[in-house]
């Protein structure tokens, strides 16, 4: 009993704690218009930046040194220098973007416009819209795969997964998966995409080569309902372990064992969970709580939730920069 | 009188309790069953009523299974020290008191030693308890396992102490039900064992204050603090103060002299 005691005593004083690293974590309040930025050393907010109304998606430029925000209302994409935290310039995205990615190239982004059924491509430098393709009903999540080949959209009221071929601009084949499809992710070499479908209630995994679903994940927790269960966004971790998939209503991250397919724990954090970002060495994953108003930082080492950071209201995205 | 006296008393005193701990398997299992029925029952009908806003010192949200830890620590405790105030009840029944008092030693230390030994087995009740609760997925941080034993001790005295003034008090063994059914459950709920103090102010102002003035709140705080590797000084001053009291009235309350054991070596003979 004694000797039991002693070795669990043990085990846990040698338990390993997370690097830290200078990193800065930026996040896109809704409803305040404003960016907070999260020092990632103490984990407490150092600033607050009005920027255009109800910013949603958020990502690094390819240098690291501005961020794009979706100022869905204003109908463009507003570029912060991160030096000055001030709006240096504006991205055409057509009307209502809600979220983005950018080429691997850095130098194209794909805009998803809710409202109009159309993804639009716009050249970063020169500011010009190289193309608008249209997609299913109401655009919303957008993946590209990491050689720059394949952009996915995925449309919330037509249930589909939309391949684009970057080249040609154009839809090649459509992936039907469960209802409102909400976000989508490859994984790091490629070969598969997550898509999750938030009311629904699941992920599908797609083969990205044969565009068929090898895996459709399914949740539940005890007390919550299957209707207060809806995955928003995933995340990847690029040795292929774990993937993480924010539950909306559920208050709960999941972690799911990526080499099987399975549900390994669901991780409190605060409420409707809804995008999720690593820091740059994978340790740490950032969730945005649009309801509780804060960020819920997880060690992704020990799968644990360990703060919670009061941030604006409705904060949607968060992206982490090194 | 040298230390080594003093030494070997509290060695007798700590062993007879160990070995009543050890022998009585019940008592010990009694002692576990209580608030992992609490954990593993009533926490899980109430699993998603928590979760709704963050307090110190916690810096997340957490379940309610993790919220009532500490205070079913302090439920082992204070049930532990009820219990060994039982058996002083017992003792001073059975004549084997008698055995303990006629030491040469001051009254004040054997008892100080039987408060010791008492916090000693709650404390390895508490342990054994985490140990289960660490079994069924309900984790505290690493190192407040450790940071955790100090308060343990001071919230172990303090409600010993409550118990041990209780014994001085009680005349009878048959009494003793009543009044640990008057002394445990107000205490336990009317504290924040089980919901935080901010949810009780919302429904009432008046058992807010009075879970605020309630001792037993401030030994569970103590010990929430303590298992985050925090200290809360309002609540550690508390539990202190009210330790130095109980200790101090029940060490009255043995004086041959003047409290209650005089009145009763005059009925015994």
């Amino acid at each position: 009993m004694l000797a039991a005691l002693v070795a669990f005593l043990v085990a846990f004083a040698i338990a390993p704690l997370p690097t830290a690293e200078a990193i800065t974590i930026y996040v896109s309040n809704e409803k305040d218009n404003t960016i907070s930025i999260i020092d990632g050393d103490t984990l407490e907010v150092v600033e607050t930046v009005p920027v255009g109304r109800r910013p949603r998606g958020i990502g690094f430029s390819a240098d690291n040194r501005q961020l794009y925000i979706c100022a869905s209302d204003d109908d463009t994409v507003q570029v912060l220098d991160l030096e000055t935290l001030t709006v240096v310039g504006e991205i055409p995205s057509g009307p209502d973007p809600e979220v983005f990615v950018l080429h691997p190239d850095g130098r194209i982004l794909y805009i998803a416009n809710e409202d109009d059924n159309l993804v639009t491509v716009v050249d970063i430098e020169e500011r010009t819209v190289l193309a608008e393709i249209p997609v299913g009903v109401e655009p919303e999540g957008l993946a590209i795969s990491p050689d720059g080949r394949w952009l996915v959209n995925t449309s919330e009221t037509t249930n589909m997964a939309h391949f684009i071929d970057t080249e040609t601009m154009e839809i090649v084949s459509n992936v039907l998966v469960d209802a409102r499809p909400r976000y989508a992710q490859f994984n790091h070499d490629g070969r598969y995409l997550w898509v999750s479908s938030e009311v629904g209630g699941t992920v599908s995994v797609i083969d990205a080569a044969t565009r068929e679903i090898v895996k459709v994940i399914g949740f539940s927790i005890p007390g919550i309902s299957r209707e207060g269960i809806q995955p928003v966004g995933v995340r990847l971790t690029s040795d292929g372990r774990w993937a993480f998939v924010a539950l909306g209503p559920a208050n709960r991250v999941a972690v799911i064992d990526a080499r099987t397919y399975e549900v390994e724990d669901y991780l409190l954090v605060g409420q409707r969970v809804w995008q999720l970002a690593f820091s740059p060495d994978e340790s740490l994953l950032f969730t945005t709580n649009g309801r509780s108003n804060d960020v819920s930082v997880i060690d992704v080492g020990r799968l644990k939730v360990t703060k919670s950071i009061t941030v604006g209201r409705f904060p949607w995205g968060v992206a982490v920069r090194p | 009188m040298t230390a080594t006296h003093y030494y070997r008393c509290f060695l007798g005193i700590v062993s007879r309790e160990a070995l009543r701990f050890v022998h009585q398997r019940e008592r010990f299992v009694a002692a576990l069953v209580r608030p992992l029925v609490w954990l593993l029952v009533f926490a899980a009908g109430f699993r998603a009523a928590l979760g709704l806003s963050i307090i110190p010192p916690y810096e997340t949200y957490v379940t309610f299974e993790v919220y009532i830890i500490p205070g079913l620590i302090g439920m082992i405790q204070l049930f532990n020290g009820m219990q060994s105030s039982l058996s002083m009840v017992y003792d001073r029944e059975m004549g084997s008191m008698r055995t303990l008092l006629v030491s040469p030693l001051p009254r004040w230390y054997l008892l100080m030693c039987k408060l010791l030994a008492g916090a000693f087995v709650s404390i390895l009740q508490v342990y054994a308890f985490l140990l289960i609760a660490y079994f069924f997925g309900i984790e505290m941080p690493p190192l407040g396992y450790l940071t955790l034993f100090p308060a343990l001790v001071v919230s172990g005295l303090m409600l010993g102490g409550l118990g041990m003034l209780l014994s001085s008090v009680i005349k009878q063994l048959e009494n003793f039900a009543g009044i640990m059914n008057f002394v445990i459950f107000p205490m336990f709920f009317l504290s924040s064992a089980l919901y935080p103090l901010w949810k009780m102010k919302e429904s009432s102002l008046l058992l807010y204050q009075i879970c605020l003035a309630n001792p037993f709140t401030h030994a569970v705080e103590t010990i929430r603090f303590a298992l985050y590797g925090q200290v809360n000084f309002l609540s550690l001053l508390i539990t202190v103060g009210v330790l130095a009291l109980f200790v101090g009235l029940a060490i009255y309350g043995y004086n041959p002299a003047r409290g209650m054991m005089s009145r009763k070596t005059v009925t015994t003979g």
